[in-house]
């Protein structure tokens, strides 16, 4: 089901399936294209939202979606899915910002530890899915109510205020560097990390393999189970750096921060042309794919409507995406499977 | 299903009787009661029962087509939603001035419609019902925003709130409980006793060979979905009743609870297997577990641990029993089991 893979086999020069195999491969360019024309609708009504100040604050609320969202994209690339981001940014947040109020640790040891707790959460995942064969959806529901309670517990009914964070901790939120927003700086970081590794490495190839053929890749000798792993637990490290970074950006942190955030990850993935059926996808169109719902969530508020409506709007654009993937692999495969027999 | 494990004697009988997930569940019941009962003296009225019960009804509910569904192989997260947008939906006429009579029948064809929603976009156009239902649990939960808003409905008849707060007349059975014996008579009759369940179970085994042996796949998923929405907005009927108070965010989390109540009900998670009976004893078990936490003054969130670690135990344990099992076999020298029979529900543990 790799869209590489039927690319390979359509060859060059050929009609149907390659436009839409195109198509399938542009998602990016098709996003960008769509906020565009959005930007400009908006644009009408609302004035400011194309200003310079309003775009670089949705990149920055944007670029925390977007990092979690590569984590959720490398698990659903290996035909897998975390629910549990949520709770993992939430508890890590958590735990942040109360080890930063009692002055247990200093802020670069605290955004150290915080990412660290991410990872071994990841980790857990990772091994609730691998060795106890727990399918990962059952799993990660599993985790979600676990770490969330987690949170519960060691948060109570207490709340960090901003005043309780080191003088300076949420700076990065609103500074940049060569005019770039830190945020965003960070994001694009990992994106590009994250896409030379799936792109050039062999853990990389691995990760595609095992996601597009499960029993392919056992043949070819690929450790199916170490990889899937890696993924749920790189999907934790990334969820750490989210939670890091929702410190910064929102300061004032309880039991309950980040709740329903899964949503927009998972939306984020889906409209950033991450196959559900595991195997196809980019980093960069999962992180694209969290700009365009922030876009989204700005542009309505420019434009009036309440806030009620995002969460509608998410559900319709993860249904939207999906069905879109799946009538364009099919038009592939049918329209390859015509040349076959030719 | 039971005839699977027809015991060629009376000892193995025993054992298997000993081993069966559901005779498991009965001892994990009867552990909980007297945990509970050393926990508080008030545990063992019949007036805490009766509460114990009434708690977990609209999960216990939603948990019967959850059933048909997984065992079909398929999932349904939008419930939870279902239940806040029939609450939504219900609170908003009724603050309009439409009668729950009439309100009710259409909160209920909401729910169906939603239900074919998911369903024809999973059987109809192939798409895999996790993704769907997690894009309709989103979609679901915006519309009942939408509709009501932050602000809630509390202004219901009395005779309204009775049906979710009240009991039977001259006992402590809660009416929701009513509700529910029915619709576990009804759904275990049809998935026990009738050709549409040996479909259901045909299709969660394997679609394809239930195609081809003339099942009709596709309309048999899209009915589950239907019923699932149907039932979710009953269950949100229920939770607007009992909490005299319809809101947006009603249900919120259910989802986690329901598919918690099924797999340790002996579901398969693969599908193709499970017992609504067992289905039943997990809802008391889960009952009577979060009211002896509450007893022990464990907060309901803290609970979502035991919850969340109950729910990935009740797919690890059937797996590493079955694990255990075909190793024993092979000491033996038995024939081992075949590899695709993931074992759960029914004869699991024999």
């Amino acid at each position: 089901m790799a869209e590489s893979g039927v690319t390979a086999t359509v060859g060059a020069g050929r009609t149907r399936g390659q436009w839409l195999s195109t198509v399938a491969r542009q998602r990016e360019l098709s996003l960008v294209a769509i906020m565009l024309v959005l930007g400009g609708l908006v644009s009408i009504t609302a004035p400011q939202f194309l200003t310079l100040s309003n775009l670089s604050q949705v990149a920055v609320l944007a670029s925390i979606t977007a990092v979690a969202a590569v984590g959720e994209a490398l698990v659903v690339i290996t035909k897998n899915i975390d629910l549990s981001v949520e709770a993992m940014i939430g508890l890590v947040a958590y735990c942040v910002a109360i080890v930063l109020e009692r002055h247990a640790l200093d802020a670069p040891a605290a955004i150290a530890f915080g990412i660290g707790i991410g990872l071994v959460l990841g980790m857990i995942n990772g091994v609730i899915v691998t060795l106890l064969k727990v399918p990962a959806i059952v799993a990660t529901l599993g985790t979600l109510s676990i770490f969330r309670g987690v949170d519960y517990l060691v948060a109570g009914s207490h709340q960090v205020p901003l005043a309780g964070l080191p003088p300076g901790f949420t700076d990065p939120a609103r500074d940049s560097v060569l005019g770039i927003p830190i945020f965003v700086l960070v994001a694009l970081v990992v994106v590009v990390i994250g896409s030379i590794v799936l792109r050039s490495t062999r853990f990389g190839r691995q990760v595609y393999a095992v996601g597009s053929n499960p029993e392919a890749a056992a043949i070819l000798g690929i450790p199916s189970r170490l990889v899937v792993f890696a993924a749920f637990s790189l999907c934790g490290l990334l969820s750490g750096v989210a939670g890091v970074l929702w410190v910064m950006e929102f300061g004032t942190i309880n039991g309950t921060s980040a709740t329903g955030v899964v949503l927009s990850v998972v939306a984020a993935v889906v409209v950033g042309g991450v196959a559900i059926f595991g195997g196809s996808g980019t980093l960069a169109g999962a992180a694209l794919g969290a700009l365009f719902l922030g876009f989204i969530a700005n542009a309505l508020i420019l434009v009036g409507l309440s806030q009620f409506w995002l969460q509608a709007i998410y559900g319709v654009v993860i249904l939207v995406a999906v069905s879109a993937d799946a009538i364009i692999l099919r038009r592939i495969q049918r329209a390859t499977a015509e040349r076959r027999a030719r | 299903m039971s005839a699977a494990v027809a015991p060629s004697n009376s000892q193995r009988r025993w054992t298997g009787l000993l081993a069966r997930w559901e005779t498991l569940l009965v001892v994990a019941v009867i552990g909980l009661i007297a945990l509970g009962a050393s926990l508080s003296p008030f545990f063992l009225t019949p007036g805490n029962f009766s509460n114990l019960i009434a708690a977990l009804m609209e999960v216990a509910i939603m948990a019967l087509p959850m059933t048909l569904i997984i065992v079909a192989g398929e999932i349904d997260l939008s419930v939870e939603s279902m239940a806040g947008l029939a609450s939504a939906i219900l609170g908003f006429l009724w603050a309009a001035g439409v009668p729950l009579w009439i309100g009710i029948p259409v909160v209920l064809v909401v729910g169906a419609l939603g239900g074919l929603m998911n369903g024809l976009l999973v059987a109809r156009g192939g798409l895999p019902s996790l993704v769907v239902t997690l894009g309709t649990m989103a979609l679901f939960r915006g519309l009942a925003l939408i509709v009501l808003g932050p602000r809630g409905v509390s202004n219901f008849p009395s005779a309204f709130t009775e049906l979710g707060f009240g009991h039977v007349p001259g006992t402590l059975i809660p009416w929701p409980f009513v509700i529910f014996v029915l619709l576990a008579l009804l759904l275990g009759i049809l998935l026990h006793r009738t050709w549409v369940g040996r479909q259901v179970y045909a299709i969660g085994k394997n679609a394809g060979t239930a195609r081809f042996s003339g099942v009709r796949v596709a309309r048999v998923r899209v009915g589950l979905f239907v019923l699932s929405g149907l039932i979710a907005a009953l269950a949100g009927v229920i939770l607007t009743s009992r909490l005299s108070s319809a809101r947006a965010d009603a249900g919120s989390g259910m989802t986690l609870t329901v598919v918690t109540v099924v797999l340790l009900g002996g579901v398969n998670i693969f599908g193709g297997s499970g017992t609504i009976p067992g289905v039943v004893l997990a809802v008391f078990a889960v009952a009577i577990m979060q009211n002896a936490l509450r007893l022990a003054s464990v907060t309901v969130e803290v609970q979502s641990i035991a919850l969340g670690l109950l729910l990935i135990l009740s797919v690890v344990i059937p797996t590493f029993a079955h694990q255990a099992k075909s190793a024993v076999d092979r000491v033996r020298g038995g024939r081992p089991p075949p590899a695709d029979s993931v074992p759960h529900g029914e004869a699991a543990l024999s």
